[in-house]
């Protein structure tokens, strides 16, 4: 277990290469074959697109695990208001509008968790309405505010959809120092944020301020959400949220692992995604994020080994194999020991009649490839290692058998019923001893 | 549902001796009082069963008195000491299906959970944290399931994985809600074995439990609970056919060694 536990780290870190790697390709690549060119500009994109999909990634992967992927798109939704007032009352500056969407954002939660607190509304019910609401009121303010005779609205509803070209430097030195005091929080707070997301109720008990807790944890998903804002809009920046962290929950099954990947997997999407959106300044870029995250998203259900598709398929397909292996040989073996002889040739077509057409085919090829059985005509033989085999499975069964009926007399340890398992590896030989005993005892 | 008194005068002792004493406690969602004027009091050093039929309010009294939940009234002390002072010795052991089991965690790590209240704040878990985590998998017999992913277990596995973060607490008293709900024989008998451990320890144990038939066998101290408290003692005089009808109406057959069984009937 524990050689499988450091493969597992090595896959980690591999994958970590790997992202670096292809980011590290995706420069040249988009320079010559795209003819991105990467100047002053470009390159505050390029930056604060990646350091959004960090800082995003990670927090992002808390929300999917509070299960609260859809509380951030009505968080984000929420937000839009907020930018819009903010706008009306101190112009256009990048922290003041964020200001206010963290400010119209937590209002919309503190709304949905008062709405499903006092009344019969479920919390997607109270999510719906709100995000609506304030979706709605913020594109009234957005109307409002364009017919004004005032030319530094332009841009503001680039806040929809979002707008990789109007991030210039100072904008990223605010999203790294307000990312970077967001990552300090959840450090210092780290095992209580986990242990509030496992088992609040086991928090509560020990004495752990959960609502606390719980409205920090959410209030720095809010300060993801709304840095992002400019970069994925509204509508869009939930993807950029959750998906990393999706994607990487695929790999691992340890949550610093599970967040160090959101943020490589982040990195990469808002990267590439703001990259690619630079290259026509009409294409939106939370639009091209979303699609490269999606991509990562697919490969990893698709690929991760373990929980991915794939493995899944293929280790259905072994099982089914197995099983269709180990039905044949028992009806095989059966057969042979009732004709006298376990050497007894075994006619096809009974076979097929017992276990059904296809099951057996798929048995006896399996069968066959491991030596245990040989054709003989029509007919199928066991081969000496096949009578030992299916012996030894026979008498595994047997044992079970045994052992359920008997176990508490004979004073035997418990161990939980697993007839795929040996039994003799299960318990002590002194155990296996007495069941053989008993066996013998019941057959003689 | 019954709201008078059932006659038994709540005692008004100094609390020596008692590991838990619950006065006039009263839950209430919607109106409706999920558990009614519960006044209890539980000696130290008994393994106690709370039982009821569903919807009685068992789970609701654990976790009023654990502040997991608001009371309406009442007040509740451990070893003579509000929650706020006592809950460093005060175990709980939710129910296994409050948690999602997929989440990306390992054995040993959701029982170094445990120790968390204890670290206090900005502290990680570290070497003696593990071990202690260690010991108590092994008291579970799980040492060999220290690195598994949680979603890997079964049901039973899950459960025992539970109880282990619950004994790293090193508690006084513990709290546990449905610890034997669809668990297999070998969890069973582990618990069994973790409740005994526990008593010779001089700890005090409240179980939610469901199965009649097991009461006798696996505690001495028991509550019987409907909204109100119908009887709550030794087991010998508590856990008696008629307090029993008292408590779940017509709807408890009789076995005949004064066990008792839910029928399947009204």
């Amino acid at each position: 277990m524990v050689r499988q536990r450091a493969a597992e780290d090595r896959r980690i870190w591999l994958l970590i290469g790997a992202i670096a790697l292809l980011a590290a390709l995706f420069v040249p690549f988009s320079q010559f074959v795209l003819n991105v060119n990467y100047d002053y500009t470009l390159r505050a994109v390029a930056f604060g697109g990646a350091l959004l999909g960090v800082v995003s990634g990670v927090l992002g992967s808390f929300a999917i695990l509070r299960q609260e992927s859809l509380l951030g798109d009505a968080l984000s939704h929420a937000a839009l208001p907020g930018v819009a007032i903010a706008f009306l009352l101190a112009g256009r500056q990048l922290a003041v509008l964020l200001i206010g969407a963290a400010v119209a954002s937590w209002l919309g939660v503190y709304f949905i968790r008062a709405l499903t607190g006092s009344t019969r509304l479920k919390q997607d019910t109270a999510m719906g309405i709100v995000l609506a609401a304030w979706f709605a009121a913020g594109i009234a303010l957005l109307a409002y505010i364009q017919a004004r005779p005032d030319a530094s609205q332009a841009g503001l509803k680039t806040f929809i959809f979002g707008q990789a070209a109007a991030i210039v430097w100072q904008d990223v030195q605010l999203i790294a120092v307000v990312g970077g005091a967001a990552f300090l929080i959840l450090g210092l707070f780290w095992k209580e944020f986990k242990l509030i997301t496992f088992d609040p109720e086991f928090a509560g008990a020990n004495g752990f301020r959960v609502n606390f807790l719980s409205m920090l944890l959410s209030t720095l998903i809010v300060v993801a959400i709304v840095l992002g804002l400019q970069l994925a809009g509204v509508v869009l920046m939930v993807g950029m949220l959750i998906a990393p962290g999706i994607a990487a929950r695929q790999w691992t099954n340890q949550l610093t692992q599970m967040v160090l990947l959101a943020a490589v997997f982040g990195a990469f999407a808002g990267g590439t995604g703001a990259i690619l959106s630079a290259i026509d300044t009409n294409l939106p870029t939370g639009p091209m994020i979303i699609v490269v995250s999606f991509i990562l998203v697919v490969l990893s259900i698709g690929f991760a080994p373990g929980r991915g598709l794939v493995w899944t398929w293929l280790r259905q397909r072994r099982d089914r194999e197995r099983f269709a292996a180990q039905t044949v040989l028992r009806e095989l073996f059966h057969y042979a020991f009732d004709h006298g002889s376990l050497t007894t040739a075994v006619p096809e077509s009974f076979l097929l009649g017992v276990s059904g057409g296809h099951a057996a085919r798929l048995g006896l090829r399996r069968l066959r490839s491991q030596g245990y059985v040989q054709p003989v005509g029509d007919k199928w033989q066991l081969t000496p290692s096949g009578v030992a085999f299916a012996s030894h499975s026979a008498q595994n069964v047997l044992l079970w058998d045994i052992y359920r009926q008997y176990g508490d007399e004979l004073g035997l340890p418990l161990v939980a019923e697993d007839r795929q398992q040996n039994i003799r590896r299960l318990l002590p030989d002194e155990a296996v001893a007495r069941l053989e005993e008993k066996l013998a005892g019941r057959l003689g | 549902m019954r709201f008078q008194n059932n006659g038994q005068p709540a005692q008004n002792m100094n609390g020596a001796g008692k590991a838990l004493i619950i006065d006039d406690l009263t839950v209430a969602y919607d109106s409706n009082p999920a558990i009614w004027d519960v006044d209890l009091e539980v000696p130290e050093g008994v393994l106690m069963a709370i039982v009821g039929p569903n919807g009685a309010g068992k789970s609701t009294l654990i976790k009023a008195a654990l502040n997991l939940i608001p009371r309406s009234a009442g007040t509740v002390r451990f070893y003579g000491q509000p929650y706020e002072q006592a809950r460093s010795f005060v175990g709980y052991v939710p129910q296994r299906g409050s948690v999602d089991w997929d989440f990306p965690t390992t054995v040993i790590d959701v029982v170094t959970m445990g120790l968390y209240g204890k670290l206090g704040w900005f502290r990680r878990p570290g070497r003696r944290e593990r071990e202690l985590a260690m010991y108590a998998l092994e008291q579970v017999e799980l040492q060999d399931f220290a690195g598994r992913q949680i979603s890997q277990l079964s049901g039973g596995q899950q459960q025992r994985t539970f109880l282990a973060r619950a004994l790293v607490q090193d508690a006084r008293i513990y709290f546990m809600d449905e610890p034997f709900a669809a668990v297999d024989a070998v969890t069973e008998r582990a618990i069994v074995a973790i409740l005994h451990e526990l008593r010779q320890q001089g700890k005090t144990v409240l179980v939610v439990h469901h199965d009649l038939q097991t009461v006798a066998e696996y505690f001495d101290w028991v509550t019987l609970l409907n909204v109100e408290v119908v009887a709550s003692g030794p087991v010998g005089t508590t856990f008696t056919p008629e307090k029993l009808r008292q408590t779940y109406g017509g709807r408890v057959a009789f076995l005949q060694n004064g066990q008792a069984a839910l029928a399947t009937g009204d």
